[in-house]
């Protein structure tokens, strides 16, 4: 359903600064795939994700959905196809707009938007009925503005937004990243509780072994632009944090340097 | 110092603030909502005055003479968001330009620096011979109070729409707005527009107002706007949290505003240093949120969205 075709990505090309963050990267997915991403700081993970979201323009290659050639489509345009869930949790919300705001713009991704009401009645009892299901509290608190959310709030409701339409592609970017251990394992679980009922095609990024290995049905491993490990199935599911790490040093031949990635 | 001077000249000051409270209603769509400094305004203004003026020179109601205004306005709008959204020019800078060009277009319509209207031979809708003396239908005090609430009621309705929405989410948070498949350039330019438009339209009310059109009319705005914008929050600010009420708060500031310098005008402060003290109101009024944050950084609430929109 998601195909990368040998797509390169240049940043700062001809300056001191020049970095290839994604070297002739190609990726298929299938339908119902969930797959966990790791690799060390500027592995392109995060490249991977805004090339495949339209941030900005990639330098070669194409970029398929359901068949559909994305490559040359706006940011905006390729919204319809994509939930997003950001590392920063400010990125993903509008601060000065109330809960059900920020739900009923996201429950139009996709859509023309026109001189109809912003958020209708019939919506506002949708909306409390999913703020349930995150055990948040937070289907009491419609019409408090965003800001005032914590940062696991904010991603809990980043998630349900990304997800209120159902995207042909969940992409996740390190979004437990900014939080405290217990909110982070609280929005994970619950990450998990939403993919596995709407049967969401998903990549995750994360910096955590023992999440990556715990989580979906797929792992890569990036290294300078390229994938570097590919484990599915049965493998996958037997993989230990002790196994990703000896496999890196084969794939890579470098020893895997973050304790981070290991104790995280 | 003659307190019965200061008390009619109050009317006549009340009048020019609801005229400007449609403008700065404007400038309050674009410096708070889209998080963009506009200086067209200061051209913009000058343009719907012109465009009115002329219109009506030339035997046109003064209906269809407003509404053209009003139209020239958001054209001006268009220009300014054109530049930044296609052309990539930072906001203040993409104002600049269209403020300058604006200065020759505007003198292309009046053909002088100055076009002078009768009140006498034209049915015009406000002006300062309506404020005694009329019935009391006819007097702009009213006339503009009605037309305000009317806009704050429309606007209102407009930015509860999904388009509205979309506009307020553009404004807030740029990643956030585009994550959810809303076009920010589009977004951006439509908030322009609409905040020109009224620009004009409180331009074309001016000129009706003061009897003329004078290519130096709008000089300031974007200060006077902004005075308006911020003495209306801090002023009303704990008062009115609807959105509706904001905007009502906003018109409010522009009246107090003309109130106060009203005031200072009266004490005996020469008209010449009007512009420097209306600087320094809003260089301090600016300024409070900063110190504000600066001295009290643990009850600072951190705003959320990134602004590279």
């Amino acid at each position: 359903m998601l195909e990368i075709r040998n797509v390169t990505k240049i940043f700062n090309p001809g300056t001191v600064n020049e970095k290839l963050a994604l070297d002739h990267f190609s990726l298929t997915l299938e339908d119902g795939e969930f797959v966990t991403v790791i690799g060390g700081n500027g592995a392109g993970k995060s490249t991977m994700m805004n090339a495949i979201a339209g941030v900005w323009p990639v330098d070669t290659g194409q970029i398929l959905i359901d068949g559909v050639d994305v490559t040359r489509l706006s940011e905006h345009k390729r919204a319809k196809f994509l939930g997003r869930v950001f590392q920063d949790p400010m990125t993903g919300t509008a601060a000065e707009m109330e809960i059900e705001e920020n739900l009923a713009l996201a429950r139009r991704r996709g859509h023309r938007r026109s001189l109809r009401p912003g958020i209708t009645k019939k919506e506002r009892e949708t909306f409390k009925e999913l703020l349930k299901i995150l055990g948040l509290g937070l289907e009491d608190r419609l019409t408090t503005k965003v800001g005032l959310l914590s940062g696991g709030q904010r991603q809990a409701l980043t998630l349900l937004m990304a997800t209120l339409q159902k995207p042909r592609l969940l992409l996740l970017d390190e979004h437990t990243a900014a939080l405290d251990p217990k909110t982070a394992a609280k929005v994970l679980e619950t990450t998990e509780l939403i993919v596995n009922r709407e049967k969401l095609t998903t990549l995750m990024i994360t910096h955590n072994m023992k999440d990556a290995i715990a989580h979906g049905n797929r792992l890569i491993m990036l290294m300078d632009g390229k994938i570097i490990l590919d484990i599915k199935g049965e493998e996958k599911q037997k993989l230990t944090v002790e196994d990703l790490l000896h496999k890196f040093e084969e794939a890579s031949g470098e020893e895997f340097a973050s304790d981070k990635a290991i104790l995280g | 110092m003659n307190v019965l001077n200061l008390i009619n000249a109050m009317p006549g000051a009340l009048a020019q603030g609801l005229i400007w409270g449609i403008a700065a209603i404007g400038i309050y769509i674009t410096y708070r909502l889209l998080d963009f400094a506009d200086l067209t305004v200061d051209g913009s203004l000058c343009t719907g005055g012109a465009v009115c003026i002329m219109m009506m020179l030339s035997g046109h109601n003064v209906a269809v003479s407003m509404l053209a205004a009003t139209l020239a306005g958001m054209l001006t709008g268009f220009a300014t968001g054109v530049l930044h959204t296609f052309m990539g020019i930072p906001p203040i800078l993409s104002g600049i330009l269209t403020q300058i060009a604006l200065w020759s277009v505007n003198l292309m319509i009046m053909g002088k620096a100055n076009q002078a209207i009768n009140v006498d031979k034209y049915s015009l809708l406000v002006s300062l011979r309506y404020i005694k003396g009329v019935p009391f239908y006819r007097n702009t005090i009213l006339v503009v109070a009605v037309g305000i609430l009317l806009l704050i009621v429309i606007l209102y309705w407009f930015f509860g729409t999904e388009l509205g929405s979309a506009l307020r989410a553009t404004g807030c948070n740029g990643n956030m707005a585009r994550a959810q498949g809303i076009n920010t350039n589009l977004f951006k330019v439509l908030g322009l527009m609409i905040s020109n438009g009224l620009v004009g339209l409180s331009g074309a009310m001016l000129a009706q107002y003061q009897g003329f059109a004078d290519i130096n009319m709008g000089r300031g705005a974007i200060v006077i706007g902004l005075a308006a914008v911020i003495i209306g929050e801090v002023v009303f600010g704990n008062i009115f949290h609807n959105f509706g009420f904001k905007l009502f708060g906003v018109a409010l500031g522009s009246i107090f505003y003309y109130l106060v310098m009203q005031v200072v005008l009266w004490m005996g402060v020469k008209p010449d240093y009007l512009k420097l003290i209306s600087a320094v109101i809003v260089a301090i009024l600016l300024a409070v949120p900063y110190w504000k944050e600066k001295l009290l950084p643990q009850t600072y609430k951190k705003k959320g969205g990134n602004s590279n929109a």
